[in-house]
């Protein structure tokens, strides 16, 4: 699906800040992957240049990050370079942020954000025939159509986000990158959207790459783990056998950093 | 010791009305609640998610909201109505800690100046000389020095260190009481524990109360010594961490300790998604029939 070889990944020209350095990734058909790691750890830089987002000053120092999507439908392979798979988002590739209100536009009701997204082949036929499609999409994930109709400001935030993850989904993309899709919610809210997640991968059979600095949250639901530090991926393995034997220290410092509800308390009173 | 609680909250509530200047209609963020902090030194958590009138109750304490029924009192005094305690007072009783550093703090100001700051306004130093006395006083306490983020911004700082600094800030009059507003939701997971744990330290060695405010059950049992859940405005239960959590008797509160995305117990209904497309795919990661290809 994706490989990521030996890349380096930075900002700035005249003065190169390396965020990541030199790391060597696969991502395979059919999986939830998961990346760990802190503020800092390079993870969502890693996440950018996959996605091929080099708007924000981003630089590929070296290393090369390809893809190659099978479209089941037609049977069309398409290879190619990070750089150029701005021309395969919203239709290979689709991408669900953490802050859903920055990317909707809040001048915009949802329905028109969402047409004006899809891809040219999702936009055939009538407008009122593409949104029932839409309207029967999200209803699988017990959204209401009126969300079609409503402003961004109008719907709670695990509502927005709700939507987000859905609408990534209605293109049917081989690949989607979340990054920290569910950190500003709400556990309650977190779970419906982390199954919400894992149920569309099992459906689509695509790849769903996952960032979060919660380790419970990659225990739930990811399939493998990278665990990055500092700009380099110091433990990765099928998520199952990380957790039960962590090998790298720091992998070992986080799983030891949670509280547990059937763990130790500190001594109550002082 | 005076045998006076450290805070008393009486049937308080908070109405808000939403729309039109004769119609529209009210709205009870906090319905109705009771608690007492007695005056040894504790952790008092209110756990609830977003909408549930935590963060109200929060700023009815801290005074920013003043309730529309019930009563609040401080060491015994109320705070609000004709008797009620003089802002000075107050400030130096009770201070807040809140939830995004980042936003706490000015970027265009040196971190030191919010410590010397609240040492003089709250007249615990005469000048500036005392006031940095108080601030290294402050920071030590919390493992920081004067020395060490005198002329510093916030940007060079992460949000652990800037948390530490808000402790520091808020333990420069010597509070009774110091509310904490999420105050970990935007640290690091390695290094929330430090902070939680910092916390229950000033609680022993300065006998400051806490009140924990937060949406993570998780930490609220490891740290405190009470908890109340808050679902729509209302408490619907409260008690000692252990009992709560080993005999929930609301509904709500099973639902919330069900959505924490524990280590080592795997959720329910992941095992019934892929039950349901167990055909398409087997439990183990790896796919079957024509999608198999391209592990490259």
């Amino acid at each position: 699906m994706i490989t990521v070889d030996t890349v380096t990944v930075g900002y700035g020209t005249t003065a190169f800040v390396k965020a990541v350095d030199a790391v060597t990734l696969t991502i395979n058909d059919n999986e939830i992957l998961g990346i760990a790691g802190e503020s800092g750890s390079g993870k969502s830089t890693l996440m950018r240049a996959i996605y091929g987002d080099f708007s924000t000053g981003l630089r590929i120092a070296g290393g090369t990050v390809t893809g190659r999507f099978e479209d089941e439908r037609t049977g069309v392979v398409t290879e190619a370079q990070s750089r150029d798979f701005g021309k395969l988002w919203w239709d290979q590739i689709s991408y669900i942020p953490q802050g859903s209100m920055s990317v909707l536009n809040p001048l915009m009701r949802v329905e028109k954000q969402v047409v004006d997204g899809l891809p040219k082949r999702e936009r055939e036929g009538d407008r009122a025939a593409l949104r029932a499609r839409i309207a029967k999409f999200l209803e699988g994930f017990g959204l209401h159509e009126s969300v079609l109709d409503a402003y961004p400001h109008q719907l709670s935030g695990g509502m927005r986000q709700r939507v987000l993850v859905a609408i990534a989904a209605f293109v049917n993309p081989r690949l989607i990158l979340a990054d920290e899709p569910t950190t500003a919610l709400d556990v309650v809210v977190q779970k419906k959207i982390l199954l919400m997640m894992v149920e569309i991968q099992r459906r689509l059979r695509n790849s769903l790459v996952l960032v979060s600095h919660d380790l419970g949250v990659h225990y739930q639901i990811t399939d493998r783990l990278a665990v990055m530090h500092r700009g380099k991926i110091v433990e990765m393995g099928p998520t199952a056998e990380i957790f039960a034997n962590p090998k790298h220290e720091y992998t070992q410092t986080l799983i030891a950093s949670l509280p547990r509800i059937d763990g130790e308390r500190r001594e109550a009173r002082a | 010791m005076s045998g006076v609680p450290v805070l008393e909250v009486e049937n308080v509530g908070r109405v808000y009305k939403r729309g039109g200047f004769f119609g529209g209609h009210s709205f009870k963020a906090v319905d109705d609640v009771s608690f007492t902090l007695p005056e040894t030194p504790q952790v008092f958590s209110i756990v609830g998610e977003s909408g549930s009138g935590k963060t109200t109750l929060a700023r009815m304490v801290l005074r920013l909201v003043e309730p529309t029924t019930g009563t609040i009192r401080l060491m015994g005094k109320p705070l609000n109505g004709k008797e009620s305690i003089d802002n000075l007072a107050f400030r130096r009783l009770v201070q807040p800690i809140f939830q995004n550093p980042f936003e706490a703090f000015s970027a265009y100001l040196p971190i030191e100046a919010y410590l010397t700051r609240t040492a003089l306004n709250l007249k615990v130093a005469r000048n500036e000389s005392q006031a940095r006395e108080s601030a290294d006083v402050a920071l030590r306490s919390v493992g920081l020095s004067y020395e060490r983020i005198r002329g510093k911004y916030i940007r060079q700082f992460s949000g652990g260190e800037l948390q530490r600094i808000s402790v520091a800030r808020a333990l420069i009059p010597n509070p009774k009481l110091i509310v904490a507003d999420e105050p970990v939701s935007m640290v690091d997971a390695s290094l929330r524990m430090s902070i939680v744990n910092l916390f229950r330290q000033i609680v022993t060695e300065k006998g400051v109360s806490f009140i924990y405010i937060t949406h993570d059950l998780s930490t609220a049992y490891y740290l405190s010594d009470h908890v109340a859940i808050m679902n729509t405005g209302r408490v619907v239960e409260q008690g000692a961490p252990g009992d709560i959590l080993a005999n929930p008797g609301e509904a709500y509160t099973r639902e919330l300790m069900a959505a924490i995305p524990t280590i080592g117990a795997r959720w329910a209904e992941l095992d019934e998604i892929d039950r349901r497309y167990a055909h398409e795919r087997t439990r183990d990661g790896k796919s079957a029939g024509k999608h198999q290809q391209n592990h490259f």
